[in-house]
């Protein structure tokens, strides 16, 4: 969480004079800090707004450690597609042929390890092999030939449903062996005891937050070595104690439940590598530099095509991690398997932050986006209310995300 | 009936910060053909923009008297009711339409029941298209045709609608010589049927060719009417109405040392990406290390073009020619490979084609070169700050942080990020194409400053530039170019801005 307005370090800003001159663009800065970190941290408000809701609507019981554990594994398969999409659209692009990716990639599993009775890791890394594939012929064609990716893709969707049902001959495939079903649903719990609760689970998660904590205060003594602006030392410990405490009670409620999901491990290590890939690598910058002024980045140097390429590729490798997971939680693969899919990921860029025009987004901000429509449909299930109505909420929510992020544009431009 | 179809009297047209217009007059006799002349940026397209209507009576101060009455305008179909139709630079057609379907759009002929009725307009355009020459069906799409017959039914078109004033921005600007001659045929046809042409260019030979008066604008003001009968409409004279301006803006001084030679080319030429003429034909220059060159030329005259085909082939194509870096001849296919050889391009357009204007300064800055702040693919993000704070400090941008974001800087700002991304990529020759257009008089002077610097430690600097107050002040040798070919190098002793000027219009058959 690097959304807390940076306090200006008083021995930084001493040293420039500043006449009435800088002082003057000092103040309209402000006001694009504060805009900008409300289009990043809008986000973050509406997800906590929408948590404490379902939790009054529902006396708490969306709180429960059971449903709490349900809401990861229930949609940990859209965070993944989210994840590779976010890259996709702040590159300027869309892929709608997740879902049929999805669906082959299962499909291709379930027939090797269900039909043919191979080991479970074959079918996984069969599936792996699959996705990659798909995001080359994918990219190829988006980079290379030049087609626009909405049309690539929206053949993509029709092309991988139709092989998923040739693969499959139109017959669902079940069930898998154990081992394979892990994969979504196992747990690892139970390894050093602990009295009513899993001790595994909390030690985890209590490295996690010791981690982070640790590289926060690197990252800050770095800061501090280049002179950068940096939050002052007792706000960060808060920030630190704060992130600490969410993050411990969401592994209380997970200890006294079923304890850490692998899914879970999956999904965080993702998180971490693709956040450090799209903010921390000349690639992921590349991205954001195409997104931004495609001729501008062509003009700087970066190599477009291999870029998009890369990015079909990784989206292709994505759908088949998520592949694997919806298979793997289903129990077999079906035909019809991940048919909607792409919409949700979709939904969860764009509700995260990210711009149509590309250019803007993030990793974080595209899973907290799907996470919030996840909260809300676990909400609303609970709640008993009408699939129908559900439909109506989800598409509603996404109109207002991109209609704030239209008005906030809106705004920053005119103030220019 | 008055002698004067047109008078514009005391036209004055402000935009924020900016007078485009002062007290401009322009009167224009029945049935004459008028040029009007002057530099990039001197009011010519504005002043044609008050007059077909698109800037409406009320933004602009003046008076338009139209066949002797006062007209007013409040867009361009008043000023095309009137039969004043505008034909802009930039063509107006629709590629996938028809020419009879381009030729009546907007002005549809409908026949019962208010549908159109396409046999009466296929009838009505062939005759438009036999009326301008052009021997084409009327239902062939437009995109089919090249430019210069586009140009001729974009003539159709204003003849439809009864056109009795007829202005045409830069007609010849993308046209080959025998489309040119042709347009000015027509031109010339059209005056004998009684339809007045305004007609504004750089070709001045084509301009003494075909006008019967000439107006010459310089800064947003009228500095004088020529008249062929009274024997004035000479190239000189017009060249001379042109430039003739003090130098306004001042140079800092500079000491002038060039050294070896950096880069030459020889031989360069590049053809249109879609059309098929040559932007650039066999152009050669060489520059030197600590050696501002200049390159002078009119709109049009590949100026860009020849920078961005250098700069990794990123315009045009079947691009020939040799590239010499430091002696040693180089082929950079790409713009990757033009860095890495040690040349850098900032583009005319910084926000088209220069800056990340949703990014901040640090990204900015650090585009071009961001291998250099990386180690096995991972950036270095407070190297990288630390690299922008330096250029923000070097380069006096004015922004409370390198997290500014780019778009919301003014122009002179967002030159000198353009100027911070490519002096850290370390070049050894850095092409400038327009460095302060569009940026105010302190800005401009501070980017000079920059140029000296670079070329006090041995950098060669490129500046392409339409001012050539701006050529005079800050080069050590100037090349002109004119329709694709170098037509002239003057060391900057012996330049001025006439016979710069002269060598800018020169024409391709005088050149040989």
């Amino acid at each position: 969480m690097t959304t807390a307005p940076p306090k200006l370090d008083k021995s930084a800003t001493a040293g420039e004079a500043a006449p009435a001159a800088a002082l003057h663009t000092g103040t309209s800065d402000l006001r694009s800090l504060v805009s900008r970190n409300l289009r990043q941290s809008g986000i973050y408000v509406a997800f906590v707004v929408i948590v404490a809701l379902v939790a009054i609507l529902t006396d708490g019981l969306s709180l429960n450690p059971t449903n709490v554990t349900n809401i990861v594994l229930q949609y940990s398969y859209i965070l993944i597609l989210a994840i590779g999409m976010v890259i996709v659209i702040i590159a300027g692009h869309i892929d709608l042929s997740v879902g049929s990716v999805v669906a082959l990639t299962g499909a291709v599993s379930a027939t090797l390890v269900i039909k043919q009775g191979m080991p479970w890791w074959v079918g996984i890394l069969a599936a792996l092999a699959v996705g990659l594939a798909i995001g080359a012929w994918q990219g190829f064609w988006v980079a290379y030939v030049g087609i626009p990716a909405f049309i690539v893709t929206l053949a993509g969707m029709l092309l991988f449903r139709g092989l998923a049902q040739e693969v499959l001959h139109s017959v669902s495939l079940s069930p898998f062996p154990p081992a394979y079903g892990k994969v979504a649903t196992g747990f690892l719990n139970g390894l050093i005891g602990g009295n009513g609760y899993d001790a595994f689970t909390l030690l985890i998660f209590a490295l996690a937050v010791l981690g982070y904590a640790f590289s926060s205060y690197r990252t800050r003594v770095a800061r501090v070595r280049y002179q950068q602006p940096v939050e002052s030392f007792p706000l960060f410990v808060l920030r630190v104690v704060v992130v600490a405490a969410v993050v411990m009670w969401f592994a209380w409620q997970l200890a006294h439940a079923r304890g850490l999901p692998i899914v879970l491990i999956i999904l965080a290590v993702l998180i971490l590598a693709y956040g450090v890939l799209t903010k921390r690598t000349v690639f992921g910058r590349q991205v954001y530099a195409i997104g931004g002024n495609l001729a501008a980045a062509q003009l700087s140097g970066v190599k477009v095509k291999v870029v998009n390429f890369w990015i079909f590729v990784n989206m292709g490798f994505l759908a088949g991690v998520a592949g694997v997971i919806f298979s793997s939680r289903s129990n077999g693969a079906q035909p019809g398997a991940g048919n909607m899919f792409e919409l949700d990921a979709i939904a969860a860029c764009f509700i995260g932050g990210a711009a149509v025009t590309g250019g803007v987004g993030t990793v974080v901000g595209a899973v907290v986006g799907g996470l919030l429509v996840a909260v809300m449909s676990n909400g609303m299930q609970l709640l008993g209310v009408d699939q129908s109505i559900q439909s109506v909420v989800k598409g509603l929510v996404l109109l207002l995300a991109v209609a704030f992020d239209v008005y906030n544009k809106r705004r920053a431009g005119a103030s220019r | 009936m008055a002698e004067n179809i047109l008078e514009m009297r005391s036209i004055t047209k402000t935009f924020p910060g900016v007078k485009a217009l002062e007290n401009v007059n322009l009167d224009v006799r029945r049935g004459e053909i008028h040029a009007i002349c002057g530099e990039n940026g001197a009011g010519k397209s504005t002043l044609m923009k008050v007059l077909s209507g698109v800037y409406p009576t009320g933004t602009y101060d003046g008076e338009i008297l139209y066949d002797g009455a006062p007209a007013s305008f409040g867009g361009i179909r008043d000023s095309e009711h009137l039969g004043i139709v505008i034909i802009h630079q930039e063509l107006a057609l629709v590629p996938y339409l028809s020419i009879a379907e381009n030729i009546f759009l907007g002005n549809e002929r409908r026949g019962r029941g208010g549908l159109i009725d396409w046999n009466l307009a296929n009838a009505e355009a062939a005759k438009l298209l036999q009326s301008v020459g052009l021997d084409e069906y009327p239902v062939t799409p437009v995109g089919q045709l090249g430019v210069g017959k586009q140009q001729l039914v974009e003539i159709a078109k204003a003849l439809s609608k009864d056109v009795r004033l007829l202005i045409l921005d830069e007609p010849t600007a993308a046209l080959n010589d025998t489309d040119s001659a042709h347009l000015l045929g027509l031109l010339r046809r059209l005056k004998e049927r009684g339809i007045t042409s305004i007609m504004i260019s750089h070709k001045l030979n084509e301009i003494t060719a075909i006008a019967d008066r000439v107006t010459v604008i310089r800064d947003g003001k009228t500095v004088e009417t020529l008249s062929l009968a009274a024997g004035e409409v000479t190239q000189e004279r017009i060249i001379r109405g042109m430039v003739g301006r003090d130098l306004e803006s001042f140079y800092p001084p500079r000491e002038s040392s060039p050294g070896d030679e950096v880069m030459r080319i020889e031989d360069w030429t590049v053809w249109h990406p879609s059309q098929d003429r040559k932007v650039v034909d066999g152009a050669a220059f060489s520059v030197r290390a600590g050696e501002v060159v200049g390159i002078a030329g009119l709109m049009g005259a590949g100026r860009t073009e020849l920078a961005m085909s250098v700069f990794g082939r990123s315009y045009g194509r079947n691009i020939s020619g040799r590239l010499f870096m430091h002696g040693k001849e180089v082929r950079p296919r790409n713009v990757a490979e033009a860095i890495d050889a040690g040349i850098a391009y900032a583009t005319e357009d910084r926000k088209k084609y220069g800056l990340n204007l949703i990014e901040d300064i640090r990204t900015n800055v650090s585009a071009a070169a961001l291998e250099k702040l990386s180690h096995g693919g991972f950036v270095n993000g407070n190297e990288e700050i630390k690299v922008a704070e330096d250029s923000r400090k070097g380069m006096n941008i004015k922004a409370p942080s390198v997290m500014s974001i780019v778009g919301k800087l003014s122009g002179g700002n967002q030159q000198k990020v353009v100027l911070s991304k490519w002096l850290f990529t370390d070049p050894d020759v850095l092409i400038l194409d327009e460095p302060t257009r569009g940026i105010d008089v302190g800005a401009k002077y501070e980017i000079y400053t920059i140029v000296n610097r670079l070329v006090a430690a041995g950098k060669a600097v490129v500046i392409i530039s339409s001012e050539l107050p701006e050529l005079l002040g800050t080069c050590d040798r100037i090349y002109t170019l004119s329709a694709g070919r170098i037509t002239g190098e003057v060391p900057v002793e012996q330049a001025t801005q006439e016979n710069l000027m002269a060598l800018m219009t020169k024409e391709r058959e005088l050149v040989a």
